[in-house]
């Protein structure tokens, strides 16, 4: 990225002043380094954003963006619906409600080493992965209006999960006013057998090592200590997201000019909050966000099955469970008040501060649990939300360590049975149908996850609290 | 683009996805190679056996939106039927496609598919002429 379009205003926060159309600034979070290494696309896509109407404060860019679909991928953008604003599919992804969740397990790395080949081979047998896979599961129609209402709660309701889990998950579980009448049959059918699968791409199912701890009393308070072992898990809303998105996004930019806006790019195609679009949106995305909570409930069932069997001892409660792909309704601090806005984090992650009512109340003090992953190779990261991200970026903060080399070139650069016979050699064990998607996702096609953490840290995004490196993964 | 009135796919970069594009001497030509660029990013098309014929039909109000709801057709299909294609027809005329995929169901032990596409993106969406022949063109999340 040029940075003589920018204002740099301190260490880690850069400004393209408003001018032209922008409604608003655009402001980047990140180091000089990262910005460097920025695509100006990611400079094109904030500014696009920034003319959106109704935006309020600013089109924010987290330290692991990247080029995405009319919002950058590391967008965040809110808007307030008083002021004609608009939500956008392209805002949110194809990928409704992709997100983390991280379970404790009560063992040490040693415990795993013990056993870590059949550990290997049994979340890989039992977790339904890669492309073409399905789930134990066929939902009746009836049953899949249930499961979209009901996320999280639907599947502990029905024996998937733990009670207890619920209110460790965004939205204790269950996004409020979902409305499965919004959702296709087509998106429904993609759906019918992909519950409890994890997916392909950048998704996983990994046990870590927890390596590092930065903030002790945090730690002590989320239950994390140095070397404990975790399990995470990274999926999303699986086909029925994907189907919603992809249709949503059409009939926007389709719709746009009827409602009277002007598209920079197809892409960031939008409908107005208030308008029968906006709403049936909304609607069909919350959906698909319970749909994403029931499938990580569904798979953190699954692999509680196996660690019952390989290590009987492990109870895997869970830490938390945050999505990073969402349009949410928040209450924040604008224009000398509090407004309701709808906040859209594409590639971002809602890091609500310390006392924050949403927050479980073991967890409160801390600030909420900003849970991010890395790759294959590299490490996880558990952060903190701030007292200071509300003012800096509605509380979000990053997601990811963010591409550095395009799919393509990735396979052509990288040997996947290489990429893992190396992992092997450091103790990491990868599972995955194909070398080709294993090649795809090799840890150096990706930027340095600690780079991106520690301007995310430094720009008072979240406080850095532990660091996770992984010790099996399942990819899809 | 080099020689594009004849029928050949490549991929090509995005920064987080992956761009599909085909070549053809007509437009329509163009779009089947397009879909065989989106299964190329799954798999080597020729390692796709040909054994079901799915019928597509999909219309739009330009060729660039009719390019999108093919691919996502395709991908539709590929996703509800677990099934992978690796040869295509594709009719168009008055921004209407009536198309055909050949293909069979996913074994992953023998064709080891790298990913599973999300949807096809408006994102560098072009069809257009080139030379003497039509490219098509889109990026797909993955």
């Amino acid at each position: 990225m040029d940075l003589g379009l920018l204002e740099r205003r301190s260490q880690h926060e850069w400004h393209v002043p408003q001018h032209d159309a922008m409604r608003v600034p655009a402001v980047i979070y990140a180091s000089e380094a990262l910005m460097r290494a920025m695509d100006h696309k990611v400079y094109e896509q904030a500014v696009n954003v920034a003319t959106l109407p109704g935006i309020v404060r600013a089109a924010y860019v987290m330290p692991d963006a990247h080029w995405g679909y009319g919002f950058p991928i590391g967008g965040v953008a809110a808007f307030d619906p008083a002021e004609g604003g608009v939500i956008s599919a392209g805002g949110v992804g194809y990928d409704i409600s992709c997100g983390v969740r991280c379970m404790h397990t009560g063992l040490q790395r040693a415990d795993i080493m013990k056993v870590q080949a059949k550990l290997a081979a049994e979340l890989y047998r039992r977790i339904p992965a890669g492309v073409g896979s399905t789930g134990a599961m066929r939902l009746s129609d009836l049953e899949m209006d249930e499961m979209l209402m009901g996320g999280a709660k639907w599947a502990v309701d029905r024996g998937y999960g733990m009670p207890e889990d619920l209110e460790r998950i965004e939205e204790r579980g269950q996004m409020r006013d979902a409305r499965p009448e919004n959702v296709s049959a087509q998106a429904k059918k993609r759906q019918r057998d992909e519950m409890g699968t994890l997916g392909s791409g950048n998704h996983y199912l990994e046990v870590q090592n927890v390596t590092a701890v930065f903030d002790e009393e945090i730690a002590r308070l989320y239950g994390v200590q140095r070397n404990d072992v975790v399990v995470t898990i990274h999926c999303g809303s699986r086909g029925l997201g994907h189907q919603i998105g992809t249709e949503f996004l059409k009939r926007m930019a389709m719709a746009a000019r009827q409602h009277g806006i002007t598209l920079p790019d197809r892409e960031l195609a939008c409908a107005p909050i208030v308008s029968d679009l906006g709403q049936d949106y909304l609607g069909a995305m919350r959906a698909a966000i319970n749909c994403a909570l029931a499938n990580r409930e569904i798979l953190t069932h699954l692999v509680r099955g196996v660690f019952k069997q390989v290590l009987p001892m492990a109870t895997l409660p869970l830490l938390y469970d945050v999505s990073h792909n969402t349009c949410k309704v928040e209450e924040h601090r604008a224009n000398g008040g509090t407004r309701k806005l709808y906040v859209h984090r594409k590639g971002a992650t809602r890091a609500f501060g310390p006392g924050h009512p949403d927050i479980p109340s073991p967890l409160r003090a801390a600030g909420q649990p900003v849970l991010i992953g890395g790759s294959m190779g590299t490490a996880s990261y558990v952060l903190a939300g701030t007292e200071e991200s509300e003012s800096r970026s509605f509380s979000s903060a990053c997601h990811g360590a963010g591409r550095a080399v395009s799919r393509h070139q990735a396979m052509k650069t990288w040997n996947g049975r290489q990429v893992v016979d190396e992992l092997a050699a450091r103790g990491i064990l990868i599972k995955s149908p194909s070398m080709r998607g294993v090649a795809e996702e090799a840890p150096n096609a990706y930027k340095d996850v600690s780079a991106v953490i520690d301007a995310a840290d430094a720009a008072g995004l979240a406080r850095k609290v532990a660091r996770l490196e992984p010790i099996i993964c399942v990819k899809g | 683009m080099g020689d594009c009135a004849t029928g050949r796919w490549e991929l090509y970069d995005h920064e987080a996805d992956i761009g599909v594009r085909g070549f053809g001497a007509s437009k329509s030509e163009a779009f089947e190679q397009a879909a065989l660029a989106l299964t190329g990013v799954v798999l080597d098309p020729a390692l796709v056996e040909s054994h079901e014929r799915i019928a597509i039909q999909c219309e739009a109000p330009d060729d660039e939106f009719l390019l999108a709801e093919w691919l996502n057709a395709i991908i539709y299909e590929m996703s509800t039927r677990k099934m992978l294609f690796g040869n295509f027809r594709a009719l168009i005329g008055d921004h209407r496609l009536t198309g055909e995929a050949w293909g069979e169901a996913v074994d992953p032990a023998r064709h080891h598919p790298a990913v599973e596409v999300k949807g096809a993106t408006f994102t560098t969406l072009r069809v257009g002429r080139c030379g003497d022949g039509w490219f098509a063109q889109t990026v797909v999340d993955v």
